[in-house]
């Protein structure tokens, strides 16, 4: 098969039949003022950049009022890319409609990047809103000076300077050319609007991307193209820390369209980002590439890793989640020896969890000159120079790192190893190269989520009220990735949901055992608070029952009375937060319980014979999340979901409609978790490969209806992408006792229950 | 050399028979809305119409398209006006969007077969979409939408 392309000026290409959403082009740096620049500036300008105005790096505006603003942040669903510049076109006063978005390429100048953990509008927030009031006090100056009248008596209306005593205005536009060459105020001289005169924050707009996504015009990862590119597909190490011994590539060499085999060295450890190593097979088009490998025979050295058996490692998690811990937070005397009378015990279990976003990995990467242009489906560009920097050894400045649409994340493509393959590739074979993954290489070569084990235990008092607690779990943790002797878990995963037990009990003790990693461990959407949320908010549930009280009540009595929980002495990093910013207060707690049992009509719901109502409330990424959910189970054991009530805190929202989705998207993630998440190994090569063998909610097994309510709140802005899944997971699974009178005590259900 | 219509531009390609249609159209046509997913016909991100039957194209030989007229995402509607995009719009349906090429590839012959989908019909047609996202409650609300312009006139 030959491959057919348009060659064309533009360095990176569409077909013949798209619409270019991208334009690349030789760029000039140039001096930026900016109140965040630091470091060199990239080989690299942003439309805000060329603009004739350009206070700072996130927004520019040319002489016809075009304003562009920069999406720093990566998109993969979120709505981060209208999100986060509609806060800076509130405060400029921009009229939306008159507003671009220029996606903005890996650069440290723009402060971090990392579209990840939930922190994107908290972290930039502020940011956004003093590049806008900048700019906009710019403006004001420049009409002020053109009219030679006091700036106070100038204001700003949509996309105007107005002096209201002579009623004279004048365009953005019109002033750009002035405004640049103005000083850039200090921060202390900006003021930003008061809430009620908010244009866009709170009330949202819709993605600017909407039209592109849905006529196949958006360009993902998959969807680059260079001139003069080679495909390459890789088989990696089917153990963790493999190495190739032979390669005999001569049936390879035969498949029409393949054009050689390059070897990758393994990682040096700790793998960190670095390429697994492997066999890449070179090809002029996907499918050849893909059909070679099959040709491949290679023998590998498996490494130590080639005994790790998960059935085993379940057995042994829950055995260390036995013995006593390392001590991560202690209430009262919970030193002393654990009551014997009246004592609940349980064992919870979550196995490894794969990503699986719909785009599987795939990374665009030119070497030329020693620089490195990449283009990626990454939601942490700046990661991107890192390892490819390292890998080639070359600097970081000289590796421009494009982002393109992400068909997904999930966490996963914050890990750019399949970027410095592309990278690598490209520098040992003199072109652009192409690294597609297949969809089972992306389920087997995953950081995947940890597994992990929960030993939780209580002892109560006649009314069912714990008054000692323990709880233990015991995980690989992602720091393994890091440093390979790393066997406790870190602090900011055990401040997931476990450190930060909200229960307002007399003797509380929170332990963490060792566990030793076998595969790459990493974050997944919601990350340590998907199994630490399990086991408490079941366990809790299971407490409940066992009082004959009601969950909700019984909560809220756990819970006690709204107060600010106090660490003092114990490590809570709280997301990477201030703590005085974003305290845990469990009064916002109580809020979204309140709420999500008056919507819901909690007080009403009658559980029956394969019908329940389960409930659950956690606190993640410093938002406040309550939810019930509604199961249905018929006598063949299929599980229908009904509806879905949430109610989230999630302090000040700049766009509602972008939450619900979130929260809707967030109870499917946890459907799939808790019915047939699970990623197995024998020999230490992972068991599964694709959706057929780790299926994922389709259609009629996802929640049919999804409510969400939004607590209004002045609160500084929360995450929002990723609270949804933890209070969802045990929500369904006190829902399917509540049905079945069956505890769901090891996810997912697929393999530990009756249901399919 | 292996004939067929794409988006009603005639095209002819020299191209080994057995080559899945999917890479065909990404690589060789250019046209990129169809996307790859799995592979296996699991999750039916690279659906396309061949005579206006849904078809994942990662597991259709280029061979079985031949002399066929097939659609693909950027030949839903020159203009964004096919009622399932409009509806999509309305809705906010995508999240990332990668699998949208295919939902509404799905959906647009669900639509043309029972112009008055109920949930059943749409859980049965859309059932091998997935969207790891999870878009589905509006992709639901998106179709009965679109099925609801249909039904007033004024839309295709």
């Amino acid at each position: 098969m030959t491959q057919i392309e348009n060659v064309s000026r533009r360095k990176f290409l569409q077909g013949a039949f798209g619409a270019g959403a991208f334009v690349l082009a030789v760029r000039h740096a140039r001096f930026i003022p900016s109140i965040l620049a630091q470091g060199a500036p990239l080989d690299w300008q942003s439309e805000a950049d060329r603009a004739a105005f350009h206070p700072n790096l996130f927004v520019g505006i040319q002489p016809d009022g075009t304003v562009y603003i920069i999406a720093h942040r990566s998109e993969m669903g979120t709505v981060i890319r209208t999100s986060l510049p509609l806060v800076l076109a509130d405060e400029l006063d921009a009229d939306w409609k008159r507003v671009k978005i220029d996606q903005g390429i890996g650069d440290k100048r723009y402060g971090d990047q990392n579209t990840d953990g939930s922190q994107s509008v908290r972290r930039f927030f502020t940011t956004m809103r003093e590049c806008g009031a900048t700019a906009r006090l710019m403006l004001l100056q420049a009409a002020a000076a053109r009219w030679n009248v006091p700036a106070a008596e100038c204001s700003t209306e949509l996309h105007v300077v107005v002096h209201k005593a002579s009623g004279r205005r004048l365009a953005y536009g019109d002033l750009a050319a002035d405004a640049s060459h103005l000083p850039v105020p200090k921060k202390e001289d900006l003021q930003l609007k008061k809430p009620a005169d908010w244009r866009y924050i709170g009330k949202g707009a819709k993605s600017v991307d909407l039209e592109n996504l849905c006529t196949g015009k958006a360009v993902f990862g998959m969807d680059a193209r260079m001139e003069g590119m080679v495909y390459a597909s890789i088989e990696h190490p089917p153990v963790f820390g493999g190495k190739v011994k032979t390669v005999d590539d001569q049936e390879t060499l035969k498949v029409a369209g393949v054009r050689q085999t390059v070897s990758i060295d393994p990682f040096k450890p700790p793998a960190a980002f670095q390429p697994l190593g492997g066999v890449a097979v070179i090809a002029d088009n996907t499918w050849a590439a893909f059909q070679g490998r099959k040709k491949l025979k290679i023998t590998w050295d498996n490494g130590p890793n080639e005994t790790y058996d998960s059935a085993e490692y379940k057995k042994e998690l829950r055995e260390t989640s036995h013995k006593p811990g390392k001590v991560i937070r202690s209430v009262g005397d919970s030193d002393k020896t654990f009551p014997t009378e009246n004592v609940v015990e349980a064992d919870y279990y979550v196995p490894l969890l794969a990503h699986t976003p719909m785009e599987p990995l795939v990374a665009l990467a030119e070497f030329k000159d020693g620089k490195v242009t990449a283009w990626a489906p990454t939601q942490n560009p700046q990661a991107v120079q890192a390892i490819v920097s390292s890998q080639l050894g070359i600097a970081k400045e000289d590796v421009v790192c494009h982002v393109t649409f992400l068909g997904g994340g999930f966490g996963r493509k914050s890990k750019p190893d399949y970027v410095a393959e592309a990278a690598v590739l490209s520098k040992k074979l003199g072109r652009p190269v192409k690294v597609v993954w297949k969809r089972e290489d992306d389920v087997q070569f995953d950081y995947y989520n940890a597994v992990a084990a929960m030993y939780m235990k209580a002892a109560v008092d006649e009314k069912g009220k714990p008054t000692a607690w323990l709880q233990r779990s015991v995980f690989p943790p992602i720091s393994s990735i890091f440093d390979v002797t790393q066997v406790y878990g870190d602090p900011p995963h055990l401040a997931q949901g476990w450190t930060d037990l909200p229960y307002d009990l007399p003797s509380i003790r929170i332990e963490n055992g060792p566990a030793q990693a076998h595969v790459r461990i990493g974050w997944l959407r919601s990350v340590a608070n998907i199994y630490h949320g399990f086991a408490v908010q079941c366990f809790t549930d299971e407490l409940a029952h066992r009082a004959h009280r009601d969950p909700v009540e019984y909560q809220l009595d756990l819970i006690g009375p709204p107060r600010t929980l106090d660490f003092t002495g114990v490590t809570y990093p709280n997301y990477g937060a201030d703590y005085k910013t974003y305290p845990w207060e469990t009064g916002r707690l109580r809020g979204v319980i309140e709420s999500v049992a008056e919507k819901s009509g909690w007080a009403k719901k009658k559980n029956g014979k394969g019908h329940g109502f389960g409930f659950a409330a956690h606190r993640s990424f410093l938002t406040y999340v309550a939810t019930v959910v509604e199961v249905e189970i018929s006598d063949d054991g299929t599980i229908r979901i009904p509806r879905v009530d949430t109610a989230v805190d999630a302090g000040i929202v700049v766009n509602p409609e972008a939450l619900r989705a979130q929260f809707e998207g967030a109870a499917v993630f946890g459907t799939s978790i808790v019915r047939t998440g699970e990623i197995t190994a024998k020999n230490g090569i992972i068991q599964q490969s694709n959706f057929n063998d780790y299926p994922v909610a389709r259609i009629h097994e996802a929640p049919a209806h999804t409510n969400v309510y939004i607590t209004e709140s002045s609160a500084p802005p929360a995450g929002v992408g990723e609270p949804g899944v933890p209070p969802f997971v045990a929500a369904f699974c006190n829902a399917i006792f509540a049905a079945t009178g069956k505890r769901v005590r090891d996810l997912p259900l697929s393999s530990n229950g009756n249901f399919d | 050399m292996i004939g067929f219509s794409v988006n009603g531009k005639r095209v002819d390609l020299e191209v080994d028979p057995s080559t899945p249609l999917l890479w065909v159209i990404r690589e060789q046509l250019g046209l990129t809305g169809t996307k790859y997913g799995c592979g296996v016909a699991q999750c039916g991100a690279c659906t396309v119409h061949i005579n206006g039957e849904a078809v994942r194209s990662c597991v259709a030989p280029v061979s079985r398209a031949a002399g066929t007229s097939v659609t693909t995402i950027e030949g839903l509607s020159p203009d964004l006006s096919h009622p399932l995009q409009r509806a999509w719009l309305e809705e906010d349906v995508p999240q990332c969007g990668y699998c949208q090429s295919g939902q509404l590839m799905s959906a647009a012959v669900l639509l043309r077969e029972k112009p008055a989908p109920s949930d059943e019909d749409i859980d049965e047609a859309m059932t091998g979409n997935i969207c790891r996202c999870g878009t589905y409650p509006r992709i639901r609300k998106a179709i009965h939408r679109a099925a609801e312009m249909v039904a007033k006139g004024g839309a295709r």
